[in-house]
């Protein structure tokens, strides 16, 4: 395959996967390492360094939409990403130590667990307890726009919520991937924080998270231009058009089958891992 | 109360911006870079089954700056990919800037503190 067949193809499918990623909401980073390898079979190395790179791009062009809306909340953010930009630096030094083949396992685990969780139903929180003491101390309560009006809301379960974020930090900067996921899971679920701050905060937070293991893998020469460049473009241009079509009848069918399709690879990325063909 | 809150929404609004430019300009530059690179090399046989590192002049904050200037394709894709790693890290500094005009001295350390992670990372790790 010469040059330009290549970006053509990689661009093509990096296209389709920021499009379903941004569709579905599950996110495009998360199926890039396994189109690259299993596909194309490109070094699990540049192909999280194209993964993180084509990461920082979405959540930054997304970004810039949230943050009109008044969803995300800075101050939840930039406190929990002391814990996921150490995190991340742990990561990729973890990275730069293992063997392709364990990061393919570690990966495909992830795939599946993001799967898995894609299917958990969305609870908005009701109940209005108030912000635990650390919390409070720490000013993270904040308000968002609702139907009703402006609905404020508390903030509890730090100690827990900060633990996660590190963790989605290790595997951001392991994997080259956004954590989305996990760092949805500690917001909502382990803080109490409202679901659409969670998501919209997260997004926010993503591209700081990926930024601090990207100027390492960058200086280790993990980041190949001719292979960053298709997919960057691709998935910034898939998810730019996904965020517009966003057909909200069709979503659900949508997110069943991209939640297959990230099974599916989450098995084969275990299996080539343990079989040593990556 | 309020117009704290008020002072977050206009450091957001302009946080989003400088996100929205950032991707932007990084996307423009690697898309001229593209252009370079594949009319000059878009008939070789490439594959990164192996991986063996890029060359250090793809590695370097410098030498990639030299690179681009010089012409070289895969220079100017590296130096739009630097500036789009950097937009996370200037909308950080920008942060710091806001909570300090706000005097909210807890978070204008907490965001220095991540600033100095993103720097370390990208000059010395």
């Amino acid at each position: 395959m010469n040059v330009l067949e290549f970006s053509a193809l990689i661009g093509l499918g990096s296209l389709l996967a920021g499009f379903l990623g941004a569709l579905t909401g599950l996110g495009g980073g998360v199926v890039i390492v396994p189109l690259l390898t299993l596909a194309f079979h490109v070094d699990i190395r540049y192909a999280i360094g194209a993964s993180l790179v084509s990461v920082i791009a979405t959540s930054s062009g997304a970004a810039a939409a949230y943050v009109r809306e008044g969803y995300s909340n800075i101050r939840i953010g930039m406190f929990l990403e002391t814990a996921t930009t150490v995190g991340a630096l742990v990561g990729a030094a973890i990275a730069l130590h293992v063997s392709g083949d364990s990061i393919a396992v570690v990966f495909g685990l992830v795939l599946l667990y993001s799967a898995l969780l894609s299917r958990r139903h969305r609870v908005e929180h009701g109940d209005h307890l108030p912000s635990s003491k650390l919390a409070a101390q720490l000013r993270l309560g904040g308000s968002y726009p609702t139907d009703e009006g402006k609905q404020s809301y508390n903030v509890r379960g730090v100690p827990a919520g900060y633990s996660l974020m590190f963790g989605a930090g290790v595997l951001s900067g392991l994997l080259g991937i956004g954590s989305g996921a996990v760092k949805v899971l500690a917001m909502d679920q382990a803080m109490k924080i409202p679901f659409k701050v969670s998501t919209t905060t997260s997004n926010f937070m993503i591209g700081v998270t990926a930024a601090a293991s990207a100027g390492l893998y960058l200086r280790r020469g993990y980041i190949a231009p001719g292979l960053a460049m298709p997919v960057m473009l691709g998935v910034l241009a898939g998810s730019l058009i996904g965020a517009r079509v966003l057909v909200k009848a069709r979503v659900k069918v949508l997110r069943y089958l991209f939640a297959a399709v990230i099974v599916v690879l989450g098995f084969e990325m275990i299996y080539n891992g343990v079989t040593g063909r990556l | 109360m309020s117009s704290h809150n008020w002072n977050d929404q206009r450091i957001e609004s302009v946080i989003g911006i400088l996100l929205r430019t950032g991707v932007f300009l990084a996307a423009s530059v690697v898309t001229i870079g593209a252009v370079v690179y594949l009319a000059r090399h878009g008939h070789e046989v490439i594959n990164y089954t192996a991986f063996h590192g890029e060359p250090r002049d793809l590695e370097g904050l410098g030498a990639i700056v030299y690179g681009a200037l010089r012409g070289s394709g895969r220079s100017i894709i590296q130096f739009g990919l630097l500036l789009l790693i950097a937009t996370p890290v200037v909308r950080v500094a920008f942060s710091a800037v806001g909570f300090a005009i706000e005097r909210d001295y807890l978070y204008v350390a907490t965001t220095l503190f991540v600033l100095a992670i993103l720097l370390y990372s990208l000059l010395y790790a």
